[in-house]
């Protein structure tokens, strides 16, 4: 068999790659092998982290009722994406399924991204301003809390007063 | 084609040389993930559901076709695109191989400089993509930013509250930023400081990959640092995390290129010049060997010991001797042993044009 990458030397590394049921053959030989970095057609990026990630989708919460069973077939009611599928693909059908699968999904993140489970980062104007006003909020009742401590109460007065007025536009909303 | 008329067609602002720390930073990188809101992201939606992202980018683009520094920016279809086009923007780092060869409706944005490409449709419907030359960490984010900002204004993003930006691979979710440094680090390799290293850098959360990103290895003494973390940081402090490896790592890289030239400078010129001597003679080499060579020579040109070469003969060779750019070039498509003919070829010729200028 004749390499599917050069079309000219000898194939002589044949695998076959199921995704989500669907059957694909490669047929390659050595040298295109090496030249694509060992990486191989139809395989990049997706072989190396998205084999490890499904290792770590299965790490259920410690002392979590609810079984493997009944997480594996919550399922997206926007994309119709089964837990059990995300966790054999690694990756999310869609924006939805972040909610769906709720904190369950914590574990993962955790291990991922060194124990970090929210956002801390950029807010996009369009969808953003309450969470705005929620961070602003939050680091003001830091700061007030560390003007009490410093007994700074001029400040602490003026900080308590911008928290209620960003409090009312909060439940203003 | 003449060789020049090639070479200015074929170089992206990044492979020029230049900014900062250029003598080790090759280049730097930001890439941004985004989703639409409304549609499911790209590997389950339907080829509908594709087109409706290209239609909503490209009628963005329509309203602003100019953006300041960056001049026309020009969309260009996959699949509309032969094969070895692709290649060729991969090559150049400006499309993801995943792009050129999975995906639907898949389609990339490039400015003229080629400092900002952005794909549609590859694993998310957005990925922004800024590549300076030399260490620019800064400078790249602003552009990715506020390209970022731009689309904001139009589009309805993926986002959620606690979350942040939604992506379709759970590593890349909450700022779905990768910033990345390329560095060029031949005498920590030399002197296996490399070994001692990466591990380490490993630790603080950062990933060292070879050129061409996961999965590959490191050829002629290129390596890539990127952060692995995307949530929970901010994007400052994430980018002001790997810029102050990367000075380290500049810092450590100077220190070594010193200390070898001091123990052992002959046997270092040696390895050099004779590198030299292959590439300007070569009638056959294979890439790996032309990498690792050419390598040698932008050390020998940075330690002062080759003359009259300019310092981006290595950024521009490792990319435009790689299989696409060299059948691009000819014409045609190339066996692999027409290739390393062609390659030398290329090399000597790159190598005759600094000499005679």
């Amino acid at each position: 068999m004749i390499c599917q990458e050069c079309g000219e030397r000898q194939a002589t590394l044949h695998f076959t790659k199921i995704i989500n049921g669907e059957k694909a053959e490669f047929h390659i030989c050595e040298t295109c092998a090496k030249e694509k970095g060992e990486v191989l057609p139809g395989m990049n990026n997706s072989f190396s982290i998205h084999n490890l990630l499904s290792g770590l989708l299965n790490i259920e919460p410690s002392g979590e009722k609810m079984g493997r069973q009944y997480a594996g077939s919550l399922r997206c009611p926007n994309c119709g994406l089964t837990y059990s599928q995300f966790s054999s693909s690694g990756r999310f059908g869609c924006a939805v399924c972040y909610q769906t699968f709720g904190e369950r999904l914590d574990p993962l993140f955790s291990k991922i991204h060194s124990g970090n489970v929210s956002h801390n980062g950029k807010i996009p104007h369009r969808s953003g301003t309450r969470l705005k006003i929620k961070r602003k909020l939050q680091s003001r009742k830091e700061e007030l809390q560390k003007a009490v401590m410093n007994e700074e109460f001029e400040l602490a007065a003026r900080l308590r007063d911008e928290i209620r007025e960003l409090e009312s536009e909060l439940s203003g909303e | 084609m003449t060789f020049r008329r090639f070479l200015q067609q074929a170089l992206s602002d990044w492979m020029k040389g230049g900014g900062a720390e250029a003598d080790i930073v090759i280049s730097s990188r930001i890439r941004l993930a985004r989703n639409l809101n409304a549609l499911p992201f790209p590997l389950i939606a339907t080829e509908e559901q594709l087109q409706q992202v290209t239609e909503q980018v490209e009628r963005i683009l329509a309203s602003h076709r100019e953006l300041p520094g960056l001049g026309r920016l020009e969309l260009l279809h996959m699949n509309q695109m032969k094969a070895l086009e692709k290649k060729v923007l991969v090559e150049k780092h400006l499309i993801s191989p995943a792009l050129a060869e999975e995906s639907r409706a898949g389609a990339v944005i490039l400015s003229e400089n080629e400092s900002l490409s952005i794909m549609l449709n590859e694993e998310d419907h957005i990925r922004i993509q800024c590549l300076f030359p030399g260490f620019q960490l800064q400078d790249a984010w602003h552009q990715a930013n506020s390209i970022d900002d731009w689309f904001d204004r139009n589009l309805d993003y993926a986002f959620d509250e606690k979350r942040g930006y939604l992506t379709s691979c759970p590593t890349n979710v909450g700022t779905g930023l990768r910033a990345s440094v390329m560095m060029h680090l031949p005498a920590l390799v030399m002197s296996g400081q490399i070994n001692r290293i990466f591990p380490a850098i490993n630790q603080l959360g950062l990933v060292v990959r070879g050129i061409y990103g996961e999965g590959s290895e490191s050829i002629g003494n290129i390596f890539q640092v990127s952060n692995q973390i995307t949530l929970g940081r901010s994007e400052t402090e994430i980018i002001d995390d790997l810029a102050n490896v990367a000075k380290q790592l500049i810092e450590q890289e100077r220190k070594a290129r010193h200390s070898i030239l001091e123990t052992s400078r002959l046997k270092v010129e040696d390895k050099i010049l004779r590198s030299y001597g292959i590439l300007a003679n070569a009638r056959i080499i294979e890439s790996k060997e032309a990498m690792q060579r050419l390598s040698d020579v932008r050390l020998g040109i940075d330690l002062g010991l080759i003359q009259g070469v300019s310092s981006n003969i290595l950024n521009e060779l490792i990319v435009l001797t790689q299989p696409g750019f060299l059948q691009q070039y000819a014409g045609e498509l190339l066996s692999p042993e027409k290739r390393d003919e062609r390659r030398a070829k290329l090399i000597r010729e790159r190598l005759l044009s600094e000499n005679n200028a």
